[in-house]
């Protein structure tokens, strides 16, 4: 077997910071090799698979001590461009890598940069519009599609170069579960098919597990591979099912929902019925709407919809990319637009409110939240947040400290990891005091560990006597925090009520935990409980 | 009265034949420059004097200026003629501007550089790039305003404006680096196999055309210079520029993927931009009054430069609708034509 990628001894540092990210990485990947990279977010997986064509340090800044080979070549003496017909490199938002406007041109732009036939890009461009189905979309404008299916065009771009490495960082972070399966399935097909040698980092990995030939675990600036299963008995992270199979301790380790599923039938008879669900006294009701619609222009964004928050429940409201989730939370926040209906928070409309009045009635953490934050340190932040919402001195700060405790005041908002900038914008949100808090699409971009300070976070808010609105695609999450589920799809409400009923009922929203062990049943916590 | 013909026809092409695209959207903006242009034109035409013809409309008093500000005159008599002269001056350049606006929002930059010669692609793609920064640019600023009303913010003044600048600049920021780490994976700027001497050539061969150019161009324009060195100069000039970019273009290995090709559609809209150029020309050099209007009377018009303005409205229906994949740019070369002609 020939050697794909071979790192040699790479020690990489970013540039100004103390520590290197990458420490000592001597590894190998064989041709046709599928290898899953895990990770915490922010331990460098990015940066690994960017030392792959070179843009670490290239891009970045930084030195890169060692060497990478790829395919016989180092990155030292060829530019990424050099590369660019032996490595295809996707990344996360596949919008902001398109270079021209619609599919086919795309599809082509790599071809032509490497010059090729025209007949040749012809029929390479067909095939790969067949190979990964969107043969319909061909003359759709980039814009127009999907999240799915942009990122399927993304990895058809590369595709038509004919690489003999794919690179893809987290290809569906920002998809929603039905069009991240769409992904990984077509990639799965891409490796049977193609013998594609391919390198991803994937936080959904049980749907890539049952392909990957190996798992290389990034932890501390140290690289470990190994073979799937034995690495993911101690990998940082691990999808529902693993941290199941670890906790009953079956050997070998279930890595797929449908291994899980043959091994549970003891278990299952060890747990009994699942427990009932502890339901909140069902609190007064502090937001309520009725009938909310939003149009743009011609397009309906939300119809008519009606939700009701009480005090004390987290609402989580579920839905494909573009079902009108983020649009409904701006809507009833009152900064959004608003075409009918009305909106209720403790008896006032936020969207005739002042924006001041409105923040205090509900507090609302948009989806970029970083667009939130302008000033030069998290104190500074702070202090700002207080004198805007007129709150004694330290308000934010004590906020912070108990949201996610020990970030140092002096560190600039945009140095902060994901979660940490999450958490300062929730304190900066909270320090109004809202009696409702909406957050949309939180855990985008964390990693299992911030997905589970988060949940924390969110059942303190609502033991406060909050309510909590969570628009979210991550199943997982929502079963874990959410007491009633709201699914809305093409800005109508498909289905609504208790989260247990709710998520059961559909198998694309089906946690993992509720495919394995059956309804009822919908985080490892709930059993951890039952058998502890 | 030609004047607001074009721009009718310019806004008529828009409106039938714009896409929802980005680019498409700034037309609105043109417009509303247009309209300030020809009020200031006219508002400084008042403020500032130095009137003419007898026609008094306003009697102001003349505000007296200071010794070193001698020849400019502040207010004083309105006459309608001077007044018209400002109007039909800012008219000109609103119509300009219009004209501009509109191919800029029919034509889609990308197939636009698509049509460059190969040796100028690299500096077109940089050119298109900044361009379509633009659009991004206003759509963060609109969702970081929005944002910001979120954190109670008073909103005014200085600190708003660095409030909204700076998040807006660290997404556009992000946004490009992200284009070009992109491009870059993908190959954009591979250099092919061109040796040394053959670099020195094209560099010499470019930098020579462009002396020419420039000079000849210089002796062509300034009746003074040796006229020996117009027409020659300019023709040699050419001619080394187009030898330069034939043999920088063999350093660049890319191909093109379905390039344009003239069918009806486009042979049409060219077509009636060049018959409205020429007989807008042919049209001015039998009644120039028709172009520049004597403020004194009532702006004169005559049929062959009717019938030439008009001819530029044809390709408003004759083209395609812009589908989805919005093959729109079609409709903008009469609006760039119609601009020379005005």
């Amino acid at each position: 077997m020939t050697t794909m990628v071979r790192w040699h001894d790479l020690t990489f540092t970013y540039e100004g910071a103390p520590e290197p990210t990458l420490r000592g990485v001597d590894l190998e990947v064989a041709e046709s090799e599928l290898v899953l990279v895990a990770g915490r977010t922010g331990t460098g997986k990015s940066t690994l698979l960017r030392t792959v064509n070179g843009l670490v340090p290239r891009f970045t800044g930084g030195l890169l001590e060692g060497d990478v080979l790829v395919g016989g070549r180092s990155v030292r003496d060829h530019t990424t461009r050099e590369l660019a017909h032996l490595v295809g490199y996707v990344g996360q938002d596949p919008l902001r890598t398109f270079v021209t406007d619609t599919v086919e041109e795309e599809l082509a732009y790599g071809m032509e940069q490497l010059g090729l036939e025209p007949q040749t890009m012809r029929r390479r461009v067909e095939e790969v519009l067949d190979l990964l189905g969107i043969a319909d979309l061909r003359h759709r404008a980039l814009r127009t599609l999907s999240g799915g299916q942009q990122q399927r065009v993304a990895i058809g771009s590369v595709l038509t170069m004919h690489p003999r490495l794919l690179v893809l960082d987290e290809p569906t972070s920002a998809l929603d579960p039905t069009a991240a399966e769409d992904v990984l399935g077509t990639l799965a097909r891409l490796v049977e098919d193609l013998g594609l040698t391919v390198l991803m980092a994937e936080h959904r990995m049980e749907r890539v597990i049952p392909f990957a030939d190996r798992l290389l675990v990034v932890q501390d600036g140290e690289v470990t591979a190994g073979p799937t299963r034995e690495m993911l008995l101690t990998s940082p992270v691990a999808p529902p099912v693993v941290e199941l199979g670890r906790l009953a301790g079956w050997a070998p380790l279930p890595v797929t929902v449908r291994d899980a599923r043959r091994r549970s039938r003891a278990l299952a008879e060890a747990l009994g019925s699942p427990p009932a669900a502890v339901r909140p006294p069902a609190g007064r009701p502090l937001l309520r709407a009725d009938g909310v619609t939003v149009r743009y222009g011609r397009t309906v964004a939300v119809r008519e919809v009606s939700v009701s928050v009480g005090a004390g429940t987290v609402v989580g409201v579920m839905g494909r990319n573009g079902s009108g989730k983020s649009s409904l939370l701006w809507a009833l926040q009152g900064t959004g637009r608003r075409d009918a209906g009305t909106v209720e928070v403790l008896g006032e409309d936020p969207g005739g409110a002042t924006p001041a009045r409105a923040r205090s009635l509900v507090g609302l953490v948009p989806q970029t939240a970083a667009d939130l934050l302008y000033l030069e340190s998290v104190d500074e932040e702070c202090r700002a947040a207080d004198r805007q919402s007129e709150a004694p001195d330290g308000t934010c700060r004590d906020l912070l400290d108990r949201l996610a405790p020990g970030i140092d005041g002096d560190h600039h908002p945009r140095d902060l990891s994901e979660g940490q900038q999450l958490a300062l914008v929730l304190a900066l949100v909270l320090t109004a005091r809202p009696r409702v808090v909406a957050l949309d699409e939180p855990t985008r971009g964390l990693d299992y560990e911030a997905k589970e300070m988060l949940g924390r976070i969110v059942r303190q808010l609502v033991a406060e006597g909050r309510g909590v609105l969570v628009a979210s695609h991550d199943v997982e999450f929502v079963a874990r925090v959410a007491d009633e589920v709201v699914v809305m799809a093409g800005g109508e409400v498909v289905s609504a009520g208790p989260v247990d009923r709710v998520l059961a009922e559909s198998p694309a929203f089906a946690p993992q935990m509720s495919k394995i062990l059956g309804p009822g049943w919908l985080t490892v916590d709930q059993v951890r409980e039952v058998l502890v | 009265m030609l004047l607001v013909l074009l721009t009718l026809v310019a806004c008529l092409t828009v409106v039938a034949r714009r896409s929802d695209a980005p680019w498409a959207l700034s037309f609105r903006l043109y417009l509303v420059v247009a309209l300030v242009v020809v009020v200031l034109r006219v508002v400084f035409r008042v403020l500032l004097g130095g009137q003419y013809g007898d026609t008094v409309l306003l009697d102001l008093p003349e505000i007296p200026l200071p010794d070193f500000a001698a020849g400019i005159t502040l207010l004083g008599p309105v006459t309608s003629e001077s007044l018209l002269f400002g109007l039909y001056d800012g008219m000109r350049l609103g119509a300009l501007l219009v004209c501009v606006g509109a191919a800029n929002s029919l034509a889609n930059p990308k197939r636009l550089l698509a049509s460059l010669p190969p040796a100028l692609y690299e500096v077109g793609t940089a050119v298109v790039i900044a361009l379509s920064l633009f659009p991004q640019l206003a759509e963060s600023v609109q969702r970081v305003r929005r944002a910001r009303r979120l954190r109670g913010d008073p909103g005014r003044g200085i600190g708003a404006l660095r409030r909204i600048v700076v998040p807006v600049l660290e997404d556009a920021l992000e946004r490009s680096l992200a284009l070009a780490a992109s491009m870059d994976a993908r190959g954009y700027g591979r250099s092919g196999n061109l040796s040394a001497p053959w670099r020195r050539v094209t560099g010499t061969l470019l930098v020579a055309g462009l002396v020419g150019l420039c000079v000849g161009s210089y002796a062509f324009l300034d009746s003074t210079a040796p006229q020996v060195l117009a027409w020659p100069m300019l023709v040699g000039g050419v001619v080394l520029a187009v030898a330069g970019f034939v043999t920088a273009g063999r350093r660049v290995t890319r191909t093109r993927y379905r390039p344009d090709r003239w069918r009806p559609a486009e042979l049409l809209t060219a077509g009636t931009g060049i018959a409205v150029a020429v007989l807008a020309t042919v049209a001015l050099r039998q009644r120039p009054d028709v172009a520049y209007t004597d403020p004194a009377t009532w702006p004169a018009l005559s049929g062959l430069a009717l019938v030439a303005v008009l001819l530029g409205v044809v390709p408003a229906f004759a083209t395609p609708l812009p589908a989805d994949q919005a093959r729109t740019d079609a409709a903008d070369e009469p609006a760039a034509r119609e601009e020379v002609a005005a």
